[in-house]
This record gives structure tokens, C-alpha cells and sequence, in this order.
């Protein structure tokens, strides 16, 4: 059993999306391990749209730079991808739009014949790539019916059509691992946040988060969430704030744009202590950019966002798996600590599939921070200290409770008095500190690699997928800081010490972990940047990481 | 709870003739008079903006959001859609309201969100000292316009009225007993309750004189009318020199944003047994 990959294109509004999905279920369903990327222009109908499902024995998280199976509903599919196709390579087309050589399949007539709609075109070059790939039928059948939400019997006619019409072509072997569950990055964020004790979801749509907007809110009714798309992400920001002084566990999702009018109301949860978590799902900027490609440009927004200083939680998942854990642990770690919590992730992570085997048994209980006593003495923002005040909500019986975005008294009454202008400031560097010693115990670093070896590769974000597989193979180790503030400094220092070289990788132009590990007084030794909206494939950074190092 | 215990020892810092000690004493004795009528006091919770009237977060000694310029109503609402049995008030300045936060106010009245909302309209910025605002009257010299604004003022009652608003009314601080009227009518109404407040600025906009000669008691409307509740909004433009009416515009019952939501279900099973189950559906 070795690897293989699949591109399907077409154009936007041909089910590209669901028809990788669908593919990357076959090959799940006969034991591989699934990485799916989806490429897609801004627009709703026309253009090009293709995804690229890689199939292995082991979890990967970026793409090879060839294919075994194109499959082309229109013929950009195969003369915008002439780079990835290999003599091994099986096209499968529908002849009545593409001009090639391979499995050809009169897709409008069949439909026509079946009296199915042209958006069913995908299910009849399944159909055909099945029977190519030696995929029983018995497995498509099966896939069908546990993910198609509706017409099953009518894609299952056109599917069998293009199975009839194929052959045995590239058989690709079958494992014997069980299927595991294929999820999205932002699904599995979703997960992750519903784990840690979420309580409600408010956004205004933006990729890459609209998904994860649109999975809650799908949820939301067997979940127990309450789900609500307001005006704007000023309003998204303020309502989460609003609920969570009432007691809810709250997150917020956005983009880049998105979290420009969300800063102000970030800056206020600095300062009233209401927890709140923010998914931060970066995409190729400035401003509106390449709205449905990735990048990672905002991690300095991301630390810096806001007026004043207040202690945050920024972590940025490279895979779905720290999605899970890190979107459960920021939900429950800004509650301890009383500080707004951003989970930083890019569209690469966000809109990509993955098997995805849960850690949910595995993630870390944190407590709430500890609750106050109801009744007249009570101060919302009581000197402790560890700088965490006891929580209550409104509603407690006898008890006045006062947020406040003034600088306040211990009450929450406005001051502007000297001393305690600085009691509150140091209150908040106290909760920082505490925030610090509350991730001493979490896994704020992932390593692969030959954790004795001299050469050092650091990454931050999805980019790890593609630097965990290239890394390794070309004697790396791979340091990658999940927690990116508070900054895990012993630790990492621990983590890359004995470095003889390090080479840091990131999909931006400036270099912004570096400048952010110079903080730290490390240096590194070379830098791989990416900034045109694509992740890095597995071909392209083993020649980019060969061009820099010894 | 007496009255007394409605005010917190904070320094009031309010200029000697502020129109909002008007408001904070009409707002205290309509909470009140609403616990008389069995409010739960502990289920009170004020929001404010930025601006001399928020500083009624520091002076009423209830639950209170001090919230930041504009960024009232959002925080009102997600209070309300989090819990339900809460009384929800939010006092907000004409800036706030009508210029910084205007599409948070319109959204609440298009979804009928079962807030109550005080806007303390004394058409200028007092705060940052006299500037002018949604609803200064034409030609206002103002510091940021001393050839005076080139543009019309709004008229909030109207955009309340097409925004769906279900309980519009407007009060004035010259006239207290009615104020007090309106804000406890607006606590009491299931929906979303918006009140005008015209409010005497004593140090940038003194409009005690035009006030006193042009404000009058609405009587014989029927606020069940909405053609008529427009016709009345439209009287005065916050412009020109017509009579001002004050009192209950339009007031109506259509189901609110929380009883349409619905308090979320209680979770089937364990949350672990929900992402299990939905981990399931995608294999």
C-alpha cells in the first residue's frame, strides 16, 4: 500500500468541493488516510475550481506536486494542471468539454438519458473513477448513501453509468486501517470549542470561518448552542461580550477585515475581563487581498490588536487534531484566566479535509476560573493574587455586578485615580503571569523529526503539515509553537537547543515568526517565505529548504 | 430596596443643571415603581455607552455594562438572548445611538430584541465639548463646525417608526413626571422599547427655553395607529419651530427576538456523546 493522489476540476458550481469529498471518503472507506485541498476563485458560478485529495497509509497535511487520477469536467482541469500529470497519470473527462486522451465520458448525454441534473455530472466521473481505481462498488454505494443529503437514487443511476463505462485501469491497493472521519479544519474548531464548554457562536460570514459558521449553526439545535449572525463584526464582537458577561461561553469567527472592526471591542474585553474567543482565519491580505486564498500575515495583528496592554491567548493549530485540542483549551483557558483568547488558522487549515482521529479524550481539563459569593461584598474585579477575580452573573441574588471599560475600582466604578490606575494594570500583568504558568503543563510545542539533530526547521499554523513531512526527510527537526503568546520562551529555547542551523518557514513575505523569535534573542539562519496565496507542496519546499541550507 | 440604595457613593460629576440628574431619578423611580409591580431587582441590568449620560453605570447602583461609544445596543441585546428572565436597559447618548452605534439601533428594532433603550438626546456633544450631532439643528456652531453644519438633522422617531420598532416614544427632562411614565411604559413593554430623550445640555446646548414654550402632552393619539404614530413623529423635524410632542407614539405586540429564538434545547446526552455521534456522520 503506498500513496496516490486525485484532482478533480470543473467549474465553480459543478460540486467540486463535495465531489473531492465524496472521493476522499472512497479512499478513506478502503483504509487511507485523507488530505484534501480545495482550490476555488471568488466567485459563484464559471472559473475554475479544483481539489486534490491525497490518499496515504499515514496523516499528511499538505500536496504532492503530481497526481495518479485527473478528473476533468471542463478542460482548464487538464491545461492548468499539465505540470502534475506523470506517464503513470489516468485522465477521465467528459468528452463533450475536454479534448483528451483516457476514460472519456459523454456526460451530458448520460444525464440527459437518466433525466438528471447537470450539477450530477460529478457523480457519473466518480462512477468512472471508481471502476478505474478498482474501488468496489459495493464501497461507492456505500459512500453514497451515508453523504449524499439527497437524490441517492438518481446519482447512483448516473454513478454506475460512468462505473459501466470504465475499467480496471490503475488499481489502487487497499489497506486494512478502519475509515476514520474526514473533517474540515474549521469543523474541526467547531469540535474543539463545543469540547471545551461552548455555549454560543456569533459571526458575521467571511472565509475562511463562514463554514465554520454555517457547521454550528447546523448543530447548533442537538448541541445545545445558540447561533446568531448579526449586523456586523462590531456587533459580533460586543454580543459576545454581552453574553459572556452573562455567563455564556462565547466565540466569535472572522478573517482578517473582519477582526479590523472587531479590535475596538477586543480592547474592551482587555479591559472588562469577559473572556471571549476569537477564530482568526488568516487569508492572503492586505485588505481584501485574494479573499479565497491563504497566507499567514496577520500573526503580528493578531498579537498586537487593540489599544493598551492586557494579556492574550493566541494559538495557532497546524492540523485539525491541535484545531480540536487548542480551540477546546483557548474556550476554557480564557474563562480561567478572564482574557480573550484568539485561535489563529489560515484558509488552508480552515477549508481543508482531514482523517482526523479525535484527541478529545485526551484534552486537558481546565476549571473555570473559581466562582464569587453572592450578596452585597461583592467585587467584580477583587485584588487577588493572581490577578483572577471570582466570577458571577447577573441574576445572582443580592449582588450588584459592574463591568466596566473605564478604568475601574476593585466595584467596577470608574476612577481615574493614580494608584489604582496601576493596582489594575499590575492586576492584569499578575493574570498574564498566571495565564504563563497555566500552559507550563500543555503541549505548547509540537516536534517531529530527529529531535538530536542540528538543523532546526521552525513553522507556525497549517504550514506545519507540509514541514512535518519535508522536514524529517531531509534530517530536520521540526519545532513548531502551537502557543504563540505568551510566547513559550524556555520552552522552545529547551526545544531547538544544540542548533547548529535554523531555517524558519512561513507562508508570508516579512517573516513574521522570525521577527517575533528575535524578541527572544533567537536568530535564525535562513528563511522560506511564501506569499502568493498557495500553501507550500511537498515538492516546492523541499527545493526551497535545499536552496538555503548547507 | 429603598431609594437611597439605588445610588451608588460614586462622585457625580454632571454639570449643575444636567438635564440627566433628570433622567437618573425619572430611570430610578420607574425601576421602582417596576419592582413594586414584582421586578426582581437582582435581574436588572443597565448597559451604557460612552458619554456624560453613561456615567449612570457608575451612579446607579445596579447590574451594569459600561460599555464603549455606539457599542450599547449589541451588549443588550446578547444579554438578553443569554438569559431571558434578565430586565435589559440600556442608556445611550445621541452620538451614540444616532451616530457611532445607528445600525446596532436599527437592527434591534428590526428584530424586535426585548431591550428597553434611553437615548439622552441633548443634540450635542457634550463630553468632548460642543460638538454637533445626528440631530443638532441645521447651521449648528458647533467647535468641529463654526460656519455652522451644512446638513439636516435626523428625526430618530422616524427611523424608529420604519426600523419596526414596536414601542416608540419620546420624553423630555423638562417635563419629569411624564419621563418617568414613558421609561417605566417602555421596562414594562414585551419588545423592543425605544424612548427619545430630549435632554437640556446646560453648558453646550441650552435648549431650555424652546422646550418649555414647545413641548406638549400627547393626548387622544392612539398608539395602536402606525400611520398616525408617523404623522405625529413628523410634526417636528428636530429642525424648525413646531410644536413637540411627547408621549407614547406607537406602541404594538409582535413576537419578540428571544421568543422567536427559543432558549437552546437542552443537549441530548453528554457533549462527548454529541461530537462522538456527529464524528460518526463523517466517516
Amino acid at each position: 500500500m503506498t500513496e496516490m493522489s486525485v484532482l478533480i476540476g470543473g467549474r465553480a458550481g459543478d460540486g467540486i468541493n463535495s465531489a473531492g469529498l465524496i472521493i476522499a471518503h472512497l479512499l478513506s472507506r478502503i483504509g487511507y488516510r485523507i488530505y484534501m485541498y480545495f482550490d476555488y476563485p471568488s466567485l459563484i458560478k464559471g472559473g475554475h475550481n479544483f481539489a486534490i485529495i491525497r490518499a496515504s497509509p499515514e496523516m499528511k497535511g499538505a500536496c504532492r506536486r503530481e497526481v495518479d487520477f485527473i478528473l476533468a469536467l471542463n478542460q482548464d482541469t487538464l491545461d492548468l494542471h499539465r505540470d502534475l500529470v506523470r506517464d503513470r497519470t489516468t485522465v477521465i473527462c467528459d468528452s463533450s468539454r475536454v479534448k483528451a486522451t483516457g476514460i472519456c465520458i459523454p456526460i451530458p448525454g448520460i444525464l440527459k438519458e437518466e433525466g438528471a441534473p447537470a450539477v450530477m455530472g460529478n457523480s457519473c466521473i466518480i462512477g468512472a473513477f471508481t471502476r478505474a481505481a478498482g474501488i468496489p462498488w459495493a464501497v461507492l454505494e456505500e459512500v453514497f448513501s451515508r453523504h449524499l443529503r439527497k437524490g441517492l437514487e438518481l446519482n447512483l443511476k448516473v454513478a454506475r453509468r460512468g462505473y459501466e463505462m470504465a475499467s480496471d485501469h490503475s488499481v489502487i491497493p487497499a489497506g486494512d486501517s478502519p475509515a476514520l472521519p474526514i473533517l474540515s479544519g474549521n469543523e474541526a474548531i467547531g469540535l474543539g470549542l463545543l469540547h471545551g464548554g461552548l455555549d454560543a457562536y456569533v459571526a458575521y460570514p467571511m472565509t475562511p470561518t463562514s463554514n465554520l459558521l454555517h457547521f454550528l449553526a447546523d448543530i447548533a439545535d442537538r448541541a445545545g448552542l445558540l447561533v446568531f449572525h448579526p449586523e456586523n463584526e462590531i456587533a459580533v464582537m460586543l454580543m459576545a461580550l454581552g453574553l459572556g458577561y452573562a455567563g455564556k461561553k462565547t466565540a466569535v469567527g472572522t478573517s482578517g477585515g473582519g477582526f479590523c472592526l472587531m479590535t475596538e471591542g477586543l480592547s474592551l474585553a482587555g479591559a472588562n475581563e469577559v473572556p471571549v474567543v476569537i477564530v482568526l482565519g488568516q487569508r492572503a491580505g492586505p485588505s481584501t487581498g485574494m479573499p479565497t486564498y491563504t497566507g499567514q500575515s496577520d500573526l503580528h495583528f493578531a498579537l498586537h490588536a487593540g489599544q493598551g496592554e492586557f494579556p492574550r491567548l493566541v494559538v495557532a493549530p497546524g492540523d485539525p487534531k491541535q484545531a480540536f485540542t487548542w480551540s477546546s483549551l483557548a474556550l476554557r483557558l480564557a474563562w480561567r484566566y478572564q482574557v480573550p483568547a484568539l485561535i489563529l488558522c489560515d484558509k488552508t487549515l480552515c477549508e481543508g479535509y482531514y482523517s482526523f482521529s479525535s484527541p478529545a479524550a485526551s484534552v486537558p481539563r481546565i476549571d473555570d476560573a473559581p466562582a464569587g459569593t453572592p450578596g452585597p461584598s461583592y467585587r467584580r474585579y477583587l485584588l487577588t493574587d493572581d490577578g483572577v477575580s471570582p466570577l458571577l452573573f447577573p441574576g445572582s441574588p443580592g449582588t450588584v455586578i459592574k463591568v466596566n471599560s473605564y478604568t475601574h475600582d476593585e466595584a467596577g466604578i470608574t476612577t481615574e485615580a493614580a494608584e489604582m490606575a496601576s493596582l489594575m494594570t499590575e492586576k492584569r500583568i499578575r493574570k498574564g503571569k498566571a495565564l504563563e504558568n497555566g500552559l507550563l503543563d500543555l503541549p505548547v510545542i509540537a516536534q517531529s523529526g530527529d529531535t538530536s539533530s542540528d538543523k532546526t526547521l521552525v513553522c507556525w499554523g497549517s504550514t506545519a503539515g507540509a514541514c512535518s513531512e519535508v522536514g524529517p526527510e531531509l534530517g530536520f527537526r521540526v519545532i513548531q509553537p502551537v502557543v504563540l503568546s505568551p510566547f513559550p520562551a524556555e520552552k522552545f529555547l529547551r526545544a531547538t537547543r544544540g542548533t547548529h542551523e535554523m531555517v524558519v518557514v512561513e507562508e508570508n513575505a516579512y517573516g513574521q515568526l522570525e521577527m517575533l523569535l528575535n524578541r527572544f534573542g533567537v536568530r535564525a539562519d535562513a528563511s522560506v517565505r511564501k506569499y502568493d496565496g498557495r500553501p507550500f507542496a511537498v515538492e516546492e519546499l523541499r527545493a526551497r529548504l535545499m536552496e538555503v541550507v548547507s | 430596596m429603598s431609594a437611597r440604595d439605588f445610588i451608588t457613593d460614586a462622585q457625580n460629576t454632571w454639570c449643575p443643571g444636567c438635564g440627566n440628574f433628570v433622567i437618573q431619578f425619572a430611570l430610578r423611580d420607574a425601576i421602582r415603581s417596576a419592582i413594586e409591580g414584582g421586578l426582581d431587582p437582582d435581574s436588572i441590568v443597565l448597559v451604557t455607552g460612552i458619554g456624560c449620560h453613561a456615567k449612570m453605570a457608575d451612579y446607579l447602583n445596579i447590574n451594569s455594562f459600561y460599555s464603549i461609544h455606539g457599542r450599547t445596543v449589541p451588549v443588550a441585546t446578547a444579554i438578553k438572548m443569554a438569559d431571558p428572565d434578565l430586565q435589559v436597559i440600556c442608556c445611550a447618548g445621541d452620538g451614540d445611538a444616532y451616530a457611532e452605534g445607528l445600525d446596532h439601533l436599527v437592527f434591534a428594532a428590526k428584530r424586535n430584541s426585548d431591550i428597553t433603550v434611553i437615548v439622552h438626546n441633548n443634540r450635542v456633544y457634550g463630553l468632548t465639548t460642543g460638538q454637533y450631532t445626528p440631530t443638532s439643528p441645521s447651521g449648528f456652531r458647533g467647535r468641529s463646525t463654526p460656519g455652522g453644519t451644512k446638513e439636516e438633522p435626523f428625526n430618530p422617531l422616524e427611523i424608529m417608526l420604519a426600523s419596526g420598532a414596536t414601542f416608540v416614544a419620546r420624553g423630555c427632562t423638562r417635563k419629569r413626571k411624564e419621563l418617568e411614565g414613558v421609561i417605566r411604559e417602555g421596562i414594562m413593554h414585551r419588545g423592543f422599547s425605544f424612548i427619545d430623550v430630549l435632554q437640556v445640555c446646560a453648558s453646550y446646548f441650552n435648549q431650555t427655553d424652546v422646550y418649555d414654550r414647545a413641548v406638549y402632552s400627547l393626548e387622544g393619539h392612539d398608539a395602536a395607529d402606525f400611520d398616525a404614530a408617523c404623522r405625529k413623529a413628523r410634526e417636528w423635524d428636530y429642525n424648525s419651530d413646531s410644536p413637540i410632542a411627547i408621549g407614547t407614539f406607537f406602541r404594538v405586540i409582535r413576537p419578540t427576538l428571544e421568543e422567536r429564538l427559543g432558549v437552546p434545547r437542552k443537549k441530548e446526552g453528554t457533549t462527548e456523546e454529541t461530537i462522538a455521534r456527529i464524528l460518526g456522520e463523517r466517516k
